[in-house]
């Protein structure tokens, strides 16, 4: 089957639907979870931005404190993970259960669920790994959840230079920035996980198949809600 | 019953459960009846806690500065020769609060009767997601041990009040409790997590597992409340996690949210709590206003009044709640345009609250009363509930605020609602779901007995509350008779107390017909109150799985005195008649 004659099929669910909304429990309840950490992240992000702008002084300059290119190329690798997540999706809803498959006439071998699954867990952890980094490194300069810390690098900096690096709002720049971003690191590090949970028990038994494949479209709500989320996060700590 | 047995091949399939060991049956369960009745045990165990807590500060505000009875096995850090320090006494309501809003009253209307009832109203085997089911309820137990604990770490319980105010509690130095406002922090993010595993569940059951024919409008209102009540929990819990991982984050990593001398705003923890705070409200009182519906109309005899308004009111309820969170706040520095919105906002939702109470009182009039003892607490809460909305309003209005913010007054008002409501409803559904649990009834001489008794210590206790706050005495105080102004008062303060004594010496009563019934009640028969719900189609206690083929419903829950019912003067939901025709089932999805 292929993706130019799936698309009137789109709508059909992975798994014969439950009789009330069909939409079978798993995914209703996903969505449900999601709705529930939408108002997590709401209660981060509201506060956040009560925070900010309720500070008499202004917030650190993009780019003064936190390494936005390092960065930026962390966000490229989430949205990777998130197109390979989708690629799974299509992959296991065509059957392909395989790794990779030759194609006649094609350089390229066709990938199928448990390579970009594969793909999409080591985009993810790799996501986890650069923020650890990430974390290290500042956490070395002196940046921590209290503000910067005494006698460090930032410390000086902010003395020479209080408006690039906000030295009024170290405090509360260090609290929301570790919280919300060490929030959303652990959402991703759940999913690795879960994801990876899902590997040995499902995805390499050949459990999935085009008949049912819940697991599958289930932790892709979720992945995609944790990019989506990232995408925001990104913007409202790094760029502005 | 021949009038279950209408089977449909398909989604639900058949339920097969092969028996089971102790460990898996009765601890480990995934059967939801078992984990309502796991979470009934641990949560009257909490009522007890925050009782007892409750009667050492009856003690302290009637008797202030006497040696407590039995305050002797107190360590020296609580009581001194057996007085009750002005440190224990704070930890003492914190604390009470804290164990009654989390993890009495919520546990107990949403933990117990979600579980218990949800899949048995709805016509369905299970909740959707057992497992997340069985989890929800350890971590509950879980978050509650971890509050427990606060009492029995160095520097003793949290002491900042239940609602946690900032920077009181942000800070160690200032309240002298350095682990156990930790503890506090970690309970409730544990516990917001339980109750959101659960929420999920209770959501995708009712609106996945519905049996055939139970359409949405032929659901019972308690099973409407606790669905409207899930959605809540869903939404209003993780702000509260959010916050109190803040505020865990300022105890332990240095960060400072809620520290104003550090730039961060302690009016920031009032917003996000309230914001939680006032939808947790409506959790603690909508399940127990949709089982009251459902124990009136049974009661009465009649068809629920005005069925459609009660559901529209319970969601006009829920939906307002999330816009009147600043009414706790009106005393914290705002702006008075602000206080005034919520104001209006807090006023509107008394109109669906009356269409509520209104409605009751039409089920009940002219019908055919039958007071047994849910039927009884059932009225009770209608009247309780009635004069607690009432002083509501009172401190909905800014003005009228002003004077009562923060004194006995607002105790009082909670309490009509807390106890008053939400506490008469549970009386009123223990007593009436008591024989589907355990397979007995409870006995009926003793519960009117602890009804009567407990109504009126109830209102001795409370009522005077009204007049003391009034009269300026603020809560939370440790002794109110070194305030000259409030001396002349303290004979209406022992009053309280000694009423207070009482009310809970009377609930003795109630925990012996508990405990005695479930080993010596009368065996109670299939459907003993004579009552319309697919719960009663099955046996006493319902087996794991509950229906051995998805039953079919065929009418609304409250068909009371019916003309079709014959002589009869009910007509359960899985009768079929032989004018009724089968319910069409879901349709198959389509490509299979």
């Amino acid at each position: 089957m292929t993706h130019a004659t799936q698309t009137l099929d789109q709508m059909r669910p992975p798994f014969p639907a439950e009789a009330g909304s069909g939409v079978y429990s798993n995914k209703l309840g996903m969505w449900v979870f999601l709705a529930s950490d939408v108002m997590f992240f709401t209660a981060l992000i509201g506060s956040y931005i009560i925070l900010r702008f309720g500070m008499p002084s202004a917030w650190a300059r993009p780019g003064g404190v936190l390494n936005v290119p390092l960065t930026g190329v962390n966000t490229f690798l989430l949205i990777c993970s998130s197109v390979s997540m989708v690629k799974a999706y299509a992959a296991i809803a065509d059957g392909k259960k395989y790794f990779l498959r030759k194609v006649p006439g094609k350089t390229l071998q066709d990938g199928g669920l448990k390579f970009w699954l594969l793909v999409t867990i080591i985009c993810g952890a790799g996501f986890v790994g650069v923020q650890l980094v990430e974390y290290i490194k500042l956490v070395g300069e002196g940046f921590t959840p209290a503000g910067y810390r005494e006698g460090s690098l930032l410390a000086e900096h902010a003395l020479a230079d209080p408006v690039k690096y906000g030295a009024g709002v170290a405090g509360m720049y260090g609290s929301t920035f570790f919280t919300m971003t060490g929030f959303h690191g652990f959402h991703v590090t759940c999913g690795v996980i879960s994801m990876l949970y899902l590997y040995f028990t499902k995805v390499l038994p050949e459990k999935y198949s085009a008949q049912d494949y819940r697991g599958i479209e289930v932790i892709g709500l979720y992945w995609h809600f944790v990019d989506l989320v990232w995408i925001i996060l990104f913007t409202i700590v790094y760029l502005i | 019953m021949t009038s279950v047995a209408h089977a449909r091949p398909g989604a639900h399939g058949e339920a097969h459960h092969a028996p089971m060991s102790f460990w898996r049956k009765y601890i480990f369960s995934t059967d939801h009846k078992i984990i309502g009745i796991q979470f009934l045990f641990v949560s009257l165990f909490f009522l007890l806690v925050g009782g007892l807590l409750a009667m050492q500060i009856r003690w302290q505000l009637g008797f202030p500065g006497k040696p407590m009875p039995g305050g002797g096995i107190l360590p020296e850090s609580m009581v001194s020769g057996g007085v009750i320090l002005p440190e224990y006494y704070i930890q003492l309501v914190t604390m009470h609060g804290t164990f009654m809003v989390f993890f009495a009253i919520m546990p107990l209307l949403v933990g117990v009767y979600a579980n218990f009832l949800i899949p048995l109203k709805v016509g369905a085997h299970d909740m959707a997601f057992p497992r997340i089911n069985m989890w929800s309820f350890w971590l509950a137990l879980l978050a509650g041990l971890i509050m427990l604990a606060g009492f029995f770490v160095p520097d003793g319980a949290p002491r900042a009040g239940w609602t946690m105010y900032a920077p009181l509690s942000a800070r160690p130095d200032l309240s002298g409790a350095t682990i156990s406002q930790k503890l506090w922090s970690i309970s409730i993010v544990v516990l917001g997590l339980s109750s959101v595993m659960g929420s999920v569940n209770y959501i995708t059951t009712i609106i996945n597992h519905r049996a055939p024919g139970m359409y949405w409008f032929r659901m019972p209102l308690s099973v409407w409340a606790l669905f409207i009540t899930a959605i809540l929990a869903v939404l209003a819990l993780p702000v509260l996690q959010g916050a109190a991982i803040m505020l865990l984050f300022d105890q332990t990593i240095g960060t400072h949210f809620f520290d104003p001398v550090a730039g961060g705003q302690a009016l920031l923890w009032q917003h996000l709590f309230w914001f939680f705070g006032h939808p947790e409200v409506y959790i603690l009182i909508l399940p127990a206003m949709g089982m009251v519906s459902d124990i009136i109309a049974n009661g009465s005899r009649k068809p629920i009044f005005g069925y459609h308004s009660m559901v529209f009111a319970i969601i006009g309820i829920a939906f307002l709640g999330w816009l009147v969170w600043g009414h706790h706040m009106f005393m914290s520095g705002m702006n008075p345009t602000l206080g005034s919105t919520f104001m209006v906002s807090t006023l509107l939702i008394a109109v669906p609250s009356a269409v509520k109470v209104f409605n009751w009182l039409g089920t009940m009039w002219r019908g055919n009363l039958r007071f047994h003892v849910p039927m009884l607490n059932a009225i009770g809460f209608v009247s309780m509930f009635t004069i607690g909305g009432l002083s509501g309003i009172f401190m909905a209005a800014t003005p009228v605020d002003i004077p009562l913010h923060d004194t006995q007054f607002i105790v009082a008002h909670i309490h009509y609602v807390l106890f008053g409501g939400s506490l008469f409803a549970l009386f009123a559904a223990i007593t009436y779901w008591y024989p589907k649990m355990f397979g007995r009834m409870m006995n009926e001489g003793i519960g009117k007995a602890h009804f009567f008794l407990t109504f009126i210590f109830y209102n001795m206790t409370f009522f005077p509350m009204h007049i003391i706050g009034m009269g300026g005495q603020m809560r939370r105080i440790y002794d109110p008779t070194i305030y000259d102004f409030l001396k002349p008062q303290q004979p209406l303060n022992v009053f309280i107390s000694y009423s207070a004594f009482a009310l809970f010496a009377v609930q003795i009563l109630f925990a012996f017909n508990f405990l005695w019934s479930l080993k010596f009640g009368k065996k109670a028969p299939q459907n003993p109150w004579d009552d319309n719900g697919m719960e009663w189609s099955l046996p006493n206690p319902a087996p794991h799985g509950n229906w051995d083929r998805t039953p079919n419903v065929y009418r609304g829950p409250y068909e009371f005195s019916a003309p079709e019912a014959g002589n009869a003067d009910f007509l359960p939901q899985y009768v079929k008649l032989p004018t009724d025709r089968d319910p069409v089932p879901a349709p198959a999805p389509a490509g299979h």
